[in-house]
């Protein structure tokens, strides 16, 4: 098997590439990247004139729901979700049903999506069983059947103790805490960010301070127990500028953001619109800003999706009684598009954020263009433009804010492992 | 998302919210509603404005008050009334809001009349229903209270006339009022130069002065000088807890008794939506005295009612 891919325009952050080049892909590996390769070296010619070429997506927070909840989507539907929108590394959080708190679970997900054949799932082990945040899971064990790092999904530890207790444990085999910083103290019944929205339509506000107090305590306990801690979605300001003063003092984490953080605010909830409900909740247009400022300062390491597919009857509901979540892979890409032309930022650094970098994060040799190194390419058309409709959204979850929205841009084609997972219509 | 209750020819089709009505709107209310209060005294309190029609009073989370005066209102109109607890049948066994409302609508009522203890609810049942189909707000959670921002609006026109010059303080759980939010909507849309809100930190929704009123925590500076003093109900639950720590000292740091009411102009009125709980929000002296028209905001409620159904039934506009 082997194909070529011609005259794109090849971003790959990790080489310091920004070229129209050629990429020849043989056997599941890249093996040539030059400028006016030879066509018949390949058995299969992509044109990729005008074209965006990446290494394969790298999604820090994609929920495949499985096991457990394929009445939302099923593996198969949100993998090939995922390679639409040119992923082709899955990093999926432990809240399936049942929790991902034992390694033959663990074994079954990763057996399962690697007979697929569409991408690398990196599954998070639970940090406590039952995600309770009471007791330690055996949480070498889950490493050994596949787990990536540990987490807590959307149920934070309360207990000061078990935290402090599990980062210990996590740091001496030197593996990775993924939190989502919550105090959930604070933010328990809340529904949206707390503010002028939340009072004029009188849901119960998440303060700033639900996710900067958890923050704080992440933070200096990650700093006294040496471990390595990576947060999921931040969402305030606040908490951007404590990372950022914990970076600089030498603890070692990192941070993403949501796409969703990065476009939305809680004014387009409007008039009660279920898929502006998210966790973290939407916040002010002012920690908008402060994202995009932190993205380009490299406070923000890594933009993922949090993919989240809602089936459609949990999102028709009273607001605060439908689930929160939105399908957002496959619109990934074409935010981050988005997002270096309408705030000029570089395009390259933008990758780095969802290629690079999150392979850094995870410690794999992925995310790269590098010759030698397995072939993840996605291919990205800024020509195309596109209605995000059910019909055009391949996941199971039709739910996005950006639901009947035009977009500018979208993943043509997508390789995994050098072969062709996705072609777009 | 759009505010679906007017139609595309900016006439009301639901009553879901005050937010998103027009001054011109309430006073066509108002004005209406007027119309209707003579019915209320004579001997034959009924008009054949709804006569045929189907009201559906469906109240997924329980409200007797509320309830008997929206049946009142539509029996009077000559409606037939279907009054619903969903409370305590369907949503136990289930079922979905939207699966209850369009069992109902296959029922063929026209005018549903819905309180639910979410937020939204009313502006989720509406934006699923047919344009034929009617729908009141009864109370969603925290958000609104439409019908009684209108009753209470009509009560202080009653007595006071002109809204532009009026000093108005809200008293009491704020944070956890549809009430306080309609009224202050309300009082808002029609020219109240001075809306205060005056509560303890914990009893007040974030960034509230951004509805447009001043905030309060001292209940005697913030009484200083008002025409109107509306109370609201403070719930048993939010008491001995970490919102409140007792009533004997919430009635002490923010009741209202007649030196408080004193320090308001002399002519000044209480109005408070009910139930009442004497001796924690307000004083029976109080509540009783001849500055009190909560009794009356009750007879108004009922004709404010006539005419919200009446116009949203396209009978009287």
């Amino acid at each position: 098997m082997s194909i070529l891919i011609k005259n794109g325009r090849v971003v790959d952050p990790k080489n310091n590439i920004d070229a129209i080049l050629d990429i020849l892909v043989v056997d599941g590996k890249i093996v040539e990247l030059n400028k006016n390769l030879d066509s018949k070296k390949a058995k299969q010619i992509i044109d990729a004139s005008k074209k965006i070429v990446i290494p394969g997506i790298i999604d820090l927070q994609l929920n495949l729901r499985e096991p457990g909840n394929q009445y939302k989507s099923t593996l198969e539907s949100e993998m090939k979700a995922a390679n639409a929108g040119g992923v082709t590394c899955m990093v999926c959080p432990p809240d399936t049903t049942p929790i991902l708190d034992e390694p033959g679970l663990v074994k079954m997900l990763k057996n399962k999506s690697e007979a697929l054949k569409l991408g690398n799932v990196y599954p998070l082990g639970a940090l406590t069983q039952k995600l309770n945040g009471k007791l330690l899971t055996e949480i070498n064990d889950l490493y050994e059947s596949g787990c990536i790092g540990f987490s807590q999904a959307e149920k934070p530890i309360q207990d000061t103790e078990v935290l402090y207790r599990s980062f210990q444990y996590l740091s001496t085999f030197n593996l990775k805490a993924f939190l989502r910083a919550e105090d959930a103290y604070l933010s328990e019944k809340g529904i949206i960010n707390a503010g002028e929205i939340s009072t004029r339509l009188g849901l119960k506000g998440i303060q700033s301070i639900s996710e900067t107090t958890a923050i704080n305590k992440i933070l200096e306990i990650a700093h006294l127990t040496k471990t390595k801690v990576h947060l999921n979605k931040i969402s305030t300001a606040d908490g951007l500028n404590l990372i950022k003063i914990a970076k600089k003092s030498g603890v070692n984490v990192t941070c993403d953001v949501s796409i969703h953080q990065i476009f939305l605010t809680d004014n387009d909830i409007g008039f009660f619109n279920t898929n502006c409900f998210l966790k973290p909740p939407l916040r002010k247009e002012s920690d908008r800003i402060k994202i995009i400022d932190s993205i380009v300062d490299g406070t923000i390491d890594a933009i993922c999706s949090d993919h989240s597919p809602v089936n459609e009857d949990n999102k028709l509901k009273p607001f605060a009684e439908s689930e929160y979540g939105a399908s957002s892979v496959e619109l990934l890409m074409p935010l981050v598009y988005k997002l270096s032309e309408d705030y000029k930022i570089d395009l390259g650094l933008l990758i780095n954020k969802i290629t690079n970098h999150p392979s850094g994060i995870l410690e794999i040799n992925k995310g790269s263009l590098s010759v030698n190194s397995d072939a993840d390419i996605c291919i990205f058309d800024p020509e195309h433009s596109w209605e995000i409709n059910s019909k055009s959204l391949i996941s199971e979850g039709k739910n996005t804010p950006f639901f009947n929205q035009n977009f500018a841009g979208k993943v043509s084609s997508t390789i995994f492992n050098g072969n062709i997972v996705f072609t777009s219509s | 998302m759009f505010n679906p209750q007017l139609n595309n020819k900016g006439n009301l089709n639901h009553l879901l919210s005050i937010e998103g009505l027009s001054k011109e709107k309430i006073i066509q209310i108002l004005d209406t509603a007027e119309s209707f209060l003579k019915i209320g005294e004579r001997d034959v309190k009924k008009v054949p404005i709804l006569r045929g029609k189907t009201v559906c009073n469906v109240f997924f989370e329980n409200s007797t008050r509320t309830r008997t005066t929206f049946e009142i209102a539509a029996k009077r109109l000559s409606a037939d009334v279907i009054n619903l607890n969903v409370a305590t049948s369907s949503q136990s066994k289930g079922e979905t809001v939207l699966d209850t409302i369009n069992n109902l609508i296959a029922m063929n009522a026209d005018i549903f009349v819905v309180r639910h203890s979410s937020s939204g609810a009313a502006h989720f049942i509406a934006s699923h229903v047919k344009p034929n189909i009617h729908i009141i707000n009864a109370g969603d959670g925290n958000h609104s209270h439409p019908t009684q921002g209108l009753l209470d609006a009509f009560t202080i026109r009653k007595y006071k006339t002109n809204f532009n010059k009026l000093k108005v303080a809200i008293v009491g759980d704020i944070l956890n009022s549809r009430v306080a939010r309609s009224n202050i909507h309300a009082l808002n849309i029609l020219g109240v130069p001075e809306i205060r809100v005056i509560a303890p930190k914990t009893l007040l929704p974030d960034e509230i002065e951004k509805l447009g009123v001043h905030v309060f925590y001292d209940i005697d500076k913030g009484l200083s000088d008002v025409d109107v003093i509306m109370m609201l109900r403070i719930q048993n639950e939010r008491m001995d807890g970490i919102m409140l720590p007792s009533q004997e000292e919430y009635f002490k740091t923010y009741g209202l008794n007649q030196v408080r009411l004193d320090l308001a102009k002399k002519d000044a009125i209480v109005m408070h939506p009910g139930p009442m709980n004497r001796g924690v929000e307000i004083d029976s002296a109080v509540a009783d005295s001849e500055q009190s028209v909560i009794l009356p905001q009750v007879t108004f409620g009922i004709a404010v009612r006539m005419a919200v159904m009446a116009i949203l039934a396209g009978q009287h506009s």
